[in-house]
């Protein structure tokens, strides 16, 4: 059986080869074009953009740090709100809900997950800013007003509201696979701990513990979407490249400068960096995903390890 | 067997559509770089740039496509800069901008001399949201500056209240909006209160991607984003195209020009801004019209240019494109007001039909 398709074997291996070497390919292109488009700006501000703070296009000042600043700041923030989320909803759908309840949750989040960015945006500028404008940010500075990140003008417009757009955007993709995770936990599992007189609450924990690397790769996953946002953030973020300990004031991100100024930039020097700040997400982006994976890594190992025990 | 089948079946209709797509998006770019006008009969003039003449140019193609079935206009608005870069680097027949091209971008273009054909003007106004605050609010170009400078930052500052003293100005912060993107109207903008005030020339400057000190204001993107942001945000002021604002039913602030007077924006405080500089206007018309002379003249009003090649790669395309500005300038005119821009003074039209004589193709004009 094996021998007769040999010639089939080859060309399908080929095939398979291909595909997985075009995306070193593509990589390697896409690193390769922006280092060399962003020469001018690499040779002349040197490692210095990464933490120069002025951005000033029309005098040539280009500082990188606000902008990835406003990124990790917004991206962790939206972590920060889905994760627990987005948790929540999964382990309902898989531990607790009854399949009638279950099927039409499961399907409102995947049809979150298909609103195209834009519309979140609006929606950030017509119902979420006025509402922590009038209603949550009264209500943090009243009660929480002596923590620096909830001082400042309350304009509905800022870090905390791009965030939270964030949060509910990142949100059905976290909920989505993590759920999937939690179902491909064998039945076993539950039964043994049940049977060993654990209540439900702790084999869920059970559950949970044996799933952290999947949950993990979730999370990661939610933050790719977070950090390369775009549209949404740009409409409510408020594009102020500053670096400001306030979670109402304005921020930046490197995902909606560019947006906003690539067609626009039309000197070689403005291109270059807006071009490099490119190769900045790209590095950031590799940066997060590579602690992601040593964070699973060691997640799994701790998971292995008691397992053994 | 039968799954095998289904799934070469796939692959093959995965890459016929790949296939019509690649050779769709290449005829898509023959269509606009030039050539390839005679086999379907119809002459395809594509143009970017300028996202505020965007509705005028829809309307004004769509108004000479009436008149000449065979001619078709289309026009993206992707901003100013894009509209240079554009017409740089030929991927369009002609660029939009709201602010003429300096001379080291004039420098760097693929087709030769470029062409600056003034078509309409508009304006900028500075529109707010004070709900309480019934009629216009005055400033001067002073206050404007100090606002977005953040010297000014409550809306009953004394300054405000003595050029107001009718309004009821509240205990607010005030919140400025800007342009984040680089923009024709911020050029504007920057060039009006460059040319007005000391400070604001020295710490900003003219420019089309201003940057306010940290911790003023917030950006939105596009005219469309700052009228969003003062829509929808009790306490800011930002700077939009009169249009905008008009669509928005948005307040407008009237402005204290050079002769001393405060003025509404609308099309004939505009042209006038524009007839006070037609006679010392520079020969290839690269001009701005900010703070204008003139009792009546608007202040921060500007010009929108189409940017066309002074020899024409293509004498059937140049010759549309060339009777298509000229009937946009003479004829079009009557569309104008309604859109809320303002038409060019004579003077400047007469000034606008020499130049499209001018424009020619491998060397014979292409108007006579």
């Amino acid at each position: 059986m094996a021998q007769s398709s040999t010639l089939g074997d080859k060309v399908y291996r080929t095939i398979l080869f291909v595909a997985a070497s075009s995306i070193l390919l593509i990589v390697a292109a896409i690193f390769y074009m922006m280092v060399q488009s962003s020469m001018p700006t690499l040779q002349r501000f040197g490692i210095g953009f990464l933490w120069a703070r002025e951005w000033n296009p029309s005098q040539e000042l280009f500082g990188a740090l606000p902008f990835i600043y406003g990124t990790v700041v917004s991206s962790l923030l939206a972590l920060l709100i889905a994760v627990p989320i987005s948790l929540g909803i999964a382990v309902f759908l898989v531990e607790q809900a009854p399949k009638k309840i279950a099927r039409p949750i499961a399907f409102m989040i995947e049809l979150l997950a298909a609103i195209p960015s834009v519309v979140y945006g609006l929606w950030g500028i017509f119902v979420l800013a006025p509402f922590i404008r009038e209603y949550l940010g009264p209500v943090l500075q009243d009660n929480l007003g002596f923590l620096p990140i909830f001082q400042g003008r309350l304009t509905g417009i800022g870090m905390l509201t791009g965030g939270i757009i964030l949060a509910i955007m990142i949100t059905p993709i976290v909920t989505a696979v993590v759920r999937d995770v939690l179902e491909a936990v064998p039945n076993t599992q539950r039964e043994a701990a049940l049977a060993l007189g654990a209540t439900k609450w702790e084999t869920t924990m059970i559950v949970l513990g044996n799933a952290a690397s999947g949950i993990a790769g979730a999370v990661v996953l939610g933050l790719g979407r977070a950090v390369g946002e775009t549209m949404a953030v740009t409409m409510v973020i408020g594009n102020s490249p500053q670096i400001s300990a306030s979670l109402f004031e304005p921020a930046y991100t490197i995902a909606s400068v560019l947006a906003a100024n690539f067609a626009d930039a039309t000197d070689e020097i403005y291109l270059s960096a807006l071009i490099e700040m490119a190769l900045v997400l790209f590095l950031v982006t590799v940066v997060i995903n590579g602690l992601a994976k040593l964070l699973i890594m060691s997640v799994a190992g701790r998971a292995n390890a008691s397992k053994h025990t | 067997m039968n799954i095998n089948r289904k799934f070469f079946n796939q692959i093959a209709f995965i890459a016929l559509a790949l296939f019509a797509a690649v050779s769709l998006a290449c005829s898509g770019q023959q269509m606009g770089g030039g050539g390839n006008t005679s086999s379907s009969g119809t002459i395809k003039i594509s143009g970017t740039g300028s996202t505020f003449v965007k509705p005028m140019m829809d309307k004004w193609g769509s108004e000479f496509g009436k008149l000449n079935p065979n001619i078709q206009i289309d026009y993206s608005g992707t901003g100013s800069g894009a509209g240079i870069k554009g017409i740089q680097n030929r991927t369009v027949d002609f660029g939009g901008s709201d602010a003429a091209m300096t001379d080291d971008e004039m420098k760097q273009t693929t087709g030769g001399e470029i062409v600056h054909l003034p078509v309409v003007l508009g304006a900028v106004v500075l529109t707010y949201n004070l709900p309480d605050v019934k009629e216009p609010l005055k400033l001067t170009p002073e206050l404007i500056s100090d606002i977005f400078l953040g010297k000014i930052r409550k809306w009953n500052d004394p300054k405000l209240k003595a050029e107001n003293p009718n309004l009821n100005l509240p205990d607010n912060d005030i919140t400025p909006v800007f342009r984040a993107d680089g923009s024709g109207t911020s050029d504007i903008f920057t060039d009006y209160l460059s040319k007005t005030v000391p400070e604001w020339k020295e710490k900003v400057g003219r420019t089309k991607n201003p940057q306010l000190p940290p911790g003023i204001g917030i950006g939105g993107k596009g005219n469309e984003g700052v009228m969003g942001q003062v829509k929808n945000t009790p306490n800011t002021i930002g700077y939009v195209e009169l249009t905008f604002a008009k669509a928005n039913n948005l307040p407008a602030a009237q402005i204290k020009n050079k002769a001393g007077n405060f003025v509404t924006a609308d099309s004939s405080t505009v042209s006038k801004a524009a007839a006070a500089f037609a006679d010392t206007m520079a020969d290839d018309l690269r001009f701005e019209i900010t703070n204008a002379d003139g009792a009546d003249a608007y202040p921060i009003s500007g010009t929108v240019f189409m940017l066309v090649y002074k020899d024409q790669p293509d004498p059937v395309k140049g010759k549309a494109l060339v009777d298509f500005l000229w009937w946009a300038i003479n004829d079009g005119e009557q569309y104008v007001v309604d859109l809320h821009y303002a038409p060019l003074p004579e003077s400047l039209v007469t000034k606008v039909d020499a130049k499209l004589m001018s424009i020619t193709s491998g060397g014979k004009p292409l108007r006579q």
